[in-house]
């Protein structure tokens, strides 16, 4: 179900932190509600990636953005409201933070900040939100605990559950799993094939199976570089470059 | 040297020996210097006890001094150099915090920034006797507050100032970075994010500081001396008078002063007297440490990670 129009386009996008570049020259296309997968070893640029989406990538002091990056068809550099934009976007880190407030207030602070404050309104969205991020069966009798003091797992589906309770458009997961079993990885696997009717999301992951398993597109990012970019099924089967097909396959090194 | 005929696996080398007798001389050295610490404290104390024992009376804390000082107590002093703290506190706190808060939250990196916090750390450096000659340019002159309560306060909270913001921005950046990071991607501003993620959590840290630095600042004499403090003068004995004597604009007695007054400019005061004034200056500064010590130590036990 593609539209005319790309959700997310990057024009010629070089992102350099000082003289150390972290992105050469990305031009990439992402389409409205499917999933974007991509895969690359350590240091490849990929959170960096991630970041400039969202323009969280403006706290490094040093970092530095050439090329255009397109947003429902809007040059987000030019976004006066960047509130506006971070909202329509929901980020997960590999590290998990439970912020030092209930397991509930982690999960109502956007809708709040955003002005909803109907208890009523709040209970449902923070039910949903947990269940979809597979932690609601955990913590439902105990919504008053501290975020923090959840384990590891825990805390990482918790983010998960609130880059989901601003209701985005864009949902952003970098290596979302890592702290989390494996069968409870594939619940939430089941979950994001369930949003995808919803929303657009972008996959970063080092688990290769996890991108050929879910991803309807998939690129490949190596020291700085978009080595190649099509759909999952070709990346995997019969990718055009030697260096896609080593790391696919497991060569890679 | 394990010998070779027993082999025992667990036999200390003597590599090993030498290791802990240097652990233990290290061990002993921290020590000695831990007391050396200690042991000045304890005597000055237990000095100052003796010596200030004769005096030493609930009337001494409550009556006001008496027949050029020789008699009577020292609550015309206790009370002016507690109002001095709280005034210098609704002065300093407010600026500080929220100057520390723009420098740790909102500033960013470049010339200007690093010229302020050169300033800030500089002023930290500046002897409190210039303090108080600024204060008196400044305050007692140039904003024409006269001496008094009021251009003492700001002297003192002026002094205060630089200690205040460098405690609160540690207090802000002991909050990890990605708290403020999570809030950011969820689209909260960065005031949204201070006022509900980095002050709740900082706050103890924040107020403790302010605390000890002004408690700490209004026992000098050096800022006060010629801004507001005086020698000598007549407040009520009893009632809500005595409680409030001064306004902000009169001049006040205060601790630090009575105590280099009677110790130096007066004649024929008891000896226990000049103990006594400092005992009790000490145990102020004290007991309002130790407000703010046990306020830090109920909002570290709701502390949240």
């Amino acid at each position: 179900m593609t539209t005319q129009l790309p959700q997310i386009e990057f024009q010629n996008v070089t992102i350099s932190y000082g003289k150390e570049i972290a992105l050469r020259d990305i031009s990439l296309e992402i389409q409205e509600k499917t999933i974007f997968g991509i895969i690359g070893p350590a240091n490849a640029g990929k959170t960096t990636f991630l970041k400039s989406i969202n323009r969280t990538l403006e706290f490094e002091p040093s970092a530095k953005t050439v090329g255009t990056i397109l947003v429902d068809g809007t040059d987000i550099s030019s976004i006066k409201n960047v509130y506006s934009l971070r909202r329509r976007i929901g980020m997960v880190f590999p590290l998990p933070v439970g912020l030092p407030m209930s397991v509930y207030e982690n999960v109502a602070y956007a809708p709040r900040r955003a002005g909803i404050h109907d208890r009523q309104e709040l209970d449902e969205l923070v039910e949903r939100c947990l269940k979809q991020s597979m932690l609601w069966d955990e913590v439902k009798d105990r919504l008053n605990l501290l975020g923090t003091k959840l384990s590891g797992g825990q805390q990482q589906r918790l983010t998960i559950a609130r880059a989901l309770s601003h209701q985005p458009e864009i949902l952003c997961l970098d290596e979302f799993s890592i702290a989390i079993d494996p069968v409870t990885t594939m619940k939430i696997e089941d979950v994001l094939v369930e949003l995808k009717k919803e929303m657009t999301i972008i996959l970063v992951t080092n688990l290769v199976q996890q991108a050929r398993r879910l991803a309807d597109h998939t690129a490949f990012f190596n020291k700085s570089e978009m080595i190649e970019v099509g759909s999952t099924e070709k990346i995997f089967s019969n990718p055009e470059q030697q260096l896609t097909h080593d790391y696919v396959t497991g060569d890679f090194g | 040297m394990s010998k070779s005929d027993t082999n025992n696996p667990f036999e200390i080398t003597a590599n090993e020996i030498r290791g802990r007798n240097i652990e233990n001389l290290v061990r002993l050295i921290t020590l000695g210097m831990t007391w050396a610490l200690i042991l000045p404290v304890l005597v000055i104390l237990g000095f100052l006890l003796i010596k200030a024992w004769p005096a030493l009376s609930i009337e001494f804390i409550l009556d006001n001094p008496e027949k050029n000082m020789t008699a009577g107590g020292i609550w015309g002093p206790l009370i002016g150099t507690f109002m001095l703290i709280i005034v210098s506190l609704l002065i300093a706190a407010p600026i500080g915090i929220l100057a520390g808060v723009y420098l740790n939250e909102f500033a960013r990196d470049n010339w200007f920034t690093r010229l302020i916090n050169l300033a800030v750390v500089n002023l930290a450096g500046v002897p409190s006797i210039v303090h108080g000659l600024f204060g008196l340019g400044a305050f007692v002159y140039f904003f024409q507050m006269q001496r008094s309560l009021l251009a003492a306060s700001c002297t003192v909270a002026v002094m205060t100032l630089p200690v205040i913001i460098t405690s609160t921005k540690e207090a802000l950046a002991s909050v990890p970075q990605p708290f403020r990071v999570a809030c950011w991607n969820m689209g909260a501003s960065k005031w949204q994010t201070i006022r509900t993620i980095v002050l709740p959590n900082s706050i103890s840290g924040i107020l403790t500081g302010v605390i000890l630095q002004v408690a700490r600042a209004a026992g000098e004499t050096a800022p006060i001396l010629f801004t507001g403090a005086m020698i000598s003068s007549r407040i009520a004995d009893s009632g809500w008078a005595s409680m409030v004597p001064y306004a902000l604009e009169d001049r006040f007695m205060a601790l630090s002063y009575h105590l280099y007054i009677i110790s130096t400019q007066w004649q024929n005061v008891p000896e226990s007297f000049k103990f006594g004034t400092a005992i009790v200056m000490i145990a102020l500064v004290i007991a309002v440490n130790s407000i703010s010590i046990g306020f830090r130590i109920y909002l570290r036990s709701r502390k949240k990670w």
